[in-house]
Formats: C-alpha cells, structure tokens, sequence
C-alpha cells in the first residue's frame, strides 16, 4: 500500500469532511470518560447496570423531546435527571428492602424504558425514536461536541478526586466503612458520572451503542492491565481506537458509524480474550503446554 | 512500645439483626492483652465485634470505647469480603492501613510508603510488593490483611476467625504477631476455634452463646461445664429453628 493510499485510507476521510472530524472529535472524547467508568463498573460488578442505566436515560430525553424537539440541551438534561433518578431509586430499594440491585435496577429501567418508547411515539414519528435510540455521531454539532468534551473534563477531575475511595470500596467496602472512609457518597459520585457518560454517549452514538463503547474497552482491558489506574489507561486507548477504526470502517464501507464503532470495539475485545497477556486463552494453553512439557 | 490501652465497655448491651438479638445482655470490659471470643456457631461472635466497631447499633444498652475514635480500631473481618482477584498490588492493599492518617487525599510519603513495606517484611511477604494479590494464595492474602493491620498500627485490634481455613504455617507465624501485640499492651479480642491454641495463648476468653457463658481467666472460663451448657444453648436454638420450619411448613 503506497503513502497516498494510507492517506486516502486514514486522512482523507478526515481532511476533506468536517462532519467527520467532529465525529472524530466525540468519540475521542467520549472515550476518555466512557474508559474509566466503565472499568469501575466492571470491578464493581455492575457491568450490565450500565446497560439498564443506558435505557433509564431515554424517558427523561423523551420528555426533553416532547417538550423542546430535537434539542440536545433539554433531551441531556432529561436524560441525566431521569438516570439519576433511577440510580437512586434503585440505590435506594437495595437498601432498604430484600431486593438484590441487580433485580433492582433492572425493574426501574423496564418501566423507564417502556416510558420513553411511549413518550417519543406520542409525538415523534419512528424516525425520531431511531435517533434517540441509536444516535448519529456523522450529525454531532457544537452543541454535542461541548457536551461531550465538557462531560470527559468533569468525569476525569472527578476521577482523580475520588479515586483512591473509589478503589477501596471496590475492593474492601467493609474495610472503608469501619475506618469511615465515605464510601456511599463515592457510590454516588460514580452513578452520577456513569449517568453523566451515558446522556454524552447517547447523543452520538445513540442509548444503546454508548454502552458498549463503555463495557467492551472495559472487559477487554482486564486481559492487559493489572491494576486500576492501568485498566482505565488501557480501556481509554482501546475506546478511542474503536472510535477511529469504526468511523473509517463506516466511511469507506457505508456502513452505519455506531453499530460500526461498537463492533470495533468487540473485535478488539475478542482479540484480547484470545491474546491478552494476562489470562488470554492464548496464552492460558501455551502456559498449560510449558507445565507438561 | 508500650501503648496506653483504650478500655472497651459493654453495659447491659443487646444486639441483633432486624430486631432479632444475637447477643443479649452483655455486661463487662475488655483492657490490654489478648483476649479470645468462642463459642458456638450462631452465639454472636462477630456480631459483638461489629457492634464494637459501631458497624452495628445496639439494640439496647451501650457500648463504650475510651480513649480511641472508633475509626481507630484495626478490624479484620472473617475471611475480608474482599474481591480475591481484584486488580490491586500487595503494597496498595497494606498502604490501606494508612487510611486514618491520609484518608482519601493527602499524599503517600516515601515514609508512610516504607512503613507498609516493613510491615509486609513483618509477615513475610518482604517484595511481594508489586504482586497483584489475585497471585497470592488464601495464606499469603490473610498475611497481606495483617499487614494491614500492623501497618494501621492502632492500640485495639479486633480479629474474627483469622487462622479459619489458612495453613499451618501461616497460623503460626501470624500468631506470633497477634501476642506480640498484646505483649506490647494493645487490646486484642480475637473470635477463635480452636480451643487448645486459646488455652496456650490467650490469657482471657469470653465464651458466648448469645449470653456470655463465662468471661474472664481461660482456665475458669473454658471448664468441661460450661463448654457443655455452651453447646446445650445452641441445641436449644437449633431446635427452636426446626420448629419454626416445621410451624411454617
């Protein structure tokens, strides 16, 4: 492959379209918040609560819509209201009565859920519902793009503020609640960041496909990286990489950019879970072969 | 070093779970040096050292710790609920133990950090440093929790069931630890199985099911008599449990 090759391949798609840059732009953006929230949710084993947390933001984006149209701030603020409002809810289930949080959650995001579908349908029509859904990162305005940027700068000072109770919860929440650590406002402070990744992701890439930029660099990290700090660099890089494959992978192949970005992603995670240095299948039966050998 | 110990006080102290008591009407005190906690399954152990360290609110009466913010009190839970293959380093987990001192977001000296790494030397795991503890085996991860402990370096030390399930070995030497504490003055209760290692090692004893059935001296406390009316009262609740079932069903 010649240089002008590579440069039509990689650049051009960049160089000629502006839409491109900025959708460049966000998915780098969102990769460094989505990176570290997703590893968190991962050692929280909450993995598939980012899932439901994604589909508790759409009522609050369908009020937004119903009341404003297609308006980034009113569906964003209605998304992070109504994801909050449910991380609480269910906080506060959990709590207090026998439910599991799991179960807990899943419950509230099946009614949030359903809610929003029916929102939107009271006033949009389908197309609409598929751009809530699904989002469209090639359409990403400045208004997104300072969302998404703004979200990334909140989430890593948070981050760096309350990383080493953030840690120690994950790994010993007894411990650090007998030396009165603060853990349960650290758990706060994450929902709200996981809440916050969510309503950034699902203007460009849609409620859906924002989880998995979320949880696949997440998953797939643990395969390389053996402490905390190290997982959420490793998953950053990966999100950020799925970002910039998965557009080109879109351009030139006319594919749809999310589902695009997303399966990049998991590519990368398959990858790992053949080949990661640390627990990769790979690795696990050439290690296996050394000991018989 | 010789610490000034902190005295425990329990007064007429009941404590339980959703208003069903574990422990009932606890009276006395615990001063420096080791004392063990026995008794049967279910007699309220660990319940009496989460109520101790305020994890747990009494039901009824008080209890007191003089000297010492609560915080302050190094607890190593049964088998920690740690997440055994958690992406953490053995130094990080016996930094910890500096919590009170640095708490979330004051820096970690070169001096705190050497202190962690001399209380790792202390259990034997000197440059197991960078491990992660997901490599370490059940008895290498209890010495990393003792670090822990050495390293909060507090003047009360609570232990639940720390030798259950760990090798010999291990045992041993983080035995040696626990009576160089109490040798030093700190206060020690330690929830204990094994009768013998309390007969050797453990100058006091509170045996409990779910009333203390003796407290003070080992040797007056764990008497053939009382073990026996020890096990009686846990036979009395097994059978109130099946009858329960039975009323259920």
């Amino acid at each position: 492959m010649s240089p002008a090759d590579l440069h039509s391949w990689l650049i051009a798609p960049f160089a000629d379209f502006s839409f491109m840059r900025r959708a460049l732009v966000a998915c780098l953006a969102l990769a460094l918040g989505a990176g570290p929230v997703g590893v968190f949710l991962v050692l929280r084993r909450m993995s598939l609560i980012g899932d439901t947390m994604s589909h508790a933001v759409l009522p609050g984006a369908a009020v937004g819509f119903l009341i404003a149209g297609l308006s980034l701030p009113a569906m964003s603020l209605g998304g992070f209201v109504a994801g909050l409002a449910v991380a609480l809810l269910a906080g506060l289930v959990t709590r207090f009565t026998q439910v599991k949080e799991d179960a807990s959650f899943a419950a509230f995001f099946m009614i949030s859920l359903a809610l929003g579908v029916l929102i939107v349908s009271l006033k949009g029509s389908n197309v609409d519902l598929m751009h809530v859904l699904f989002g469209s990162i090639l359409a990403v305005d400045d208004a997104s793009l300072l969302l998404v940027a703004g979200v990334a700068t909140v989430s890593l000072f948070t981050f760096a503020v309350i990383y080493r109770p953030l840690v120690a919860e994950c790994f010993d929440s007894g411990f650090l609640r007998a030396v009165g650590g603060g853990g349960g406002a650290c758990h706060l402070l994450f929902l709200a960041l996981v809440v916050l990744n969510m309503v950034a992701g699902f203007q460009a890439l849609g409620t859906l496909m924002a989880v998995g930029l979320m949880m696949l660099p997440a998953t797939a990290a643990r395969f390389w990286a053996r402490e905390v700090w190290g997982l959420a660099a490793v998953a950053v890089l990966m999100a950020m990489a799925s970002g910039l494959v998965g557009l080109i992978a879109s351009y030139h192949a006319n594919l749809p950019s999310g589902p695009a970005i997303v399966l990049t992603a998991g590519l990368i995670y398959l990858l790992s879970l053949g080949f990661g240095r640390r627990g990769g299948l790979i690795t696990r039966l050439t290690r296996r072969r050394h000991l018989g050998g | 070093m010789s610490v000034m110990a902190p005295r425990i006080e329990l007064d007429d102290v009941t404590l339980g779970y959703e208003r069903h008591p574990a422990v009932h009407h606890l009276c006395g005190g615990f001063g420096g040096g080791a004392t063990a906690v026995c008794g049967p399954n279910g007699g309220g152990k660990s319940t009496l050292l989460k109520g101790v360290m305020g994890l747990l609110r009494p039901l009824g009466g008080h209890i007191k710790v003089h000297g010492l913010d609560r915080r302050d009190i190094a607890y190593l839970p049964q088998q920690a609920e740690i997440d055994t293959d958690f992406p953490i380093s053995v130094l990080d987990v016996a930094l910890l133990g500096h919590w009170r001192r640095v708490g979330a977001f004051r820096p970690l000296t070169r001096a705190l950090r050497a202190q962690a790494s001399r209380a790792l030397e202390g259990v034997g795991l000197g440059g197991f440093e960078a491990r992660p503890i997901g490599s370490l085996s059940a008895g290498q991860r209890q010495r990393v929790l003792f670090a822990r402990v050495l390293v909060a370096d507090s003047p009360v030390i609570l232990l639940d069931e720390p030798f259950t399930a760990i090798d010999h070995r291990t045992t041993t030497d983080l035995l040696d630890l626990v009576l160089g504490w109490s040798g030093e003055g700190r206060t020690v209760i330690a929830v204990l199985h094994d009768f013998e290692q309390v007969r050797l090692h453990f100058p006091r004893t509170l045996l409990l099911a779910r009333e203390a059935i003796g407290w003070g001296p080992t040797a007056e406390v764990l008497t053939a008599a009382n073990l026996a009316t020890a096990r009686a009262m846990s036979e009395a609740w097994d059978d109130d449990a099946h009858r329960c079932e039975r009323g259920a069903a």
